[in-house]
């Protein structure tokens, strides 16, 4: 039983090892900026990902204790990962980006970088009414 | 002055002091969480951080936002998870057998028919979290989002394919 776990939590490590690996080497193989924000959003996630399961089986099964706060850990990670993108996303926008290279919103007004919300007051109340 | 008073005085005295009971519950329980071990005074102290947190960032949250089914929630954690692990094999796939050239990156703009702020959060999140997609800004008037692809052949049936995937749930879920 321990020596199956051992293997199991060997694998795991070895796979987050791999997949922080692809997600480090994606920021130097891919050309632009916003290619190179595809890697460490999703690659590195599940590497980290990987590496807080096997050290949960690894305390639960070897230790005898049950670990939660890797849970935690993972939770965080979702949480910011996809803010992190996006802030990094709106900075190269705001910098390289001309407005005109962008696909249109496809309604009256532009993209939040580049145009002002249209009005509080009516974004407030629509808020309300849903 | 005098009229800040009255407002604030419509509201309940829970609404007042406890104006999300739920993120109360959930941030004690992340503190417990974190703590990795449960004490008295563990407990506590999450409970005071869990009635603070929220008075102070309740402006934030005009209105609690309204999940209309915690089943179909937990169902759609799940499905992202999995998503999340296809999406990094997909990646890695890309990242290490795909010569740059063969990749066909590309920004492209997603309508939106999910209005509550908290959906469109949700999406957004999802979006970046799952197979070669990031979401990078948010129309003006919160109607559509701007999606960069890191490989879209096909860019209307990635938009039909985060719409019926996620979007079409989450609008079950917050009403």
């Amino acid at each position: 039983m321990t020596f199956f776990a051992e293997i199991l939590i060997s694998l795991l490590i070895v796979a987050g090892g791999f997949f922080a690996f692809v997600g480090s080497f994606g920021l130097i193989k891919l050309p632009e900026i916003m290619q190179r924000l595809h890697a460490p959003t999703k690659a590195t996630t599940l590497g980290v990902g990987s590496v807080l399961v096997a050290s949960m089986l690894y305390f639960l099964i070897i230790e005898g204790s049950p670990s939660i706060h890797e849970l935690v850990i993972t939770l965080f990670l979702f949480l910011t990962a996809p803010i992190t993108a996006n802030f990094v996303a709106k900075a190269h926008l705001h910098e390289d980006q001309h407005p005109e290279a962008l696909p249109p919103t496809g309604g009256e007004h532009g993209w939040a970088t580049f145009d002002a919300p249209p009005d509080q007051r009516v974004a407030g109340q629509e808020r309300g009414a849903d | 002055m005098t009229e800040a008073r009255a407002v604030r005085e419509t509201r309940s005295f829970r609404q007042r002091w406890l104006p999300h009971p739920l993120l109360t519950l959930i941030l004690t329980g992340f503190w417990l969480l974190l703590l990795n071990d449960f004490s008295m005074g563990g407990l506590v102290v999450g409970l005071i951080l869990g009635t603070l947190i929220p008075l102070y960032t309740t402006n934030f949250w005009p209105s609690p936002p309204r999940v209309e089914s915690y089943p179909k929630a937990a169902a759609y954690f799940f499905l992202v998870m999995w998503d999340i692990v296809v999406a990094n094999v997909q990646v890695a796939y890309w990242i290490l057998f795909w010569k740059n050239d063969q990749l066909k990156p590309k920004f492209f703009t997603v309508p939106l028919d999910i209005r509550v702020p908290e959906g469109i959060a949700t999406l957004a999140g999802t979006i970046t979290m799952t197979p070669g997609t990031v979401s990078s800004d948010l129309a003006a008037d919160g109607r559509s989002l701007l999606v960069h692809g890191l490989h879209v052949p096909d860019e209307a049936e990635t938009i039909a394919n985060i719409k019926s995937r996620y979007e079409a749930r989450l609008l079950e879920i917050f009403a």
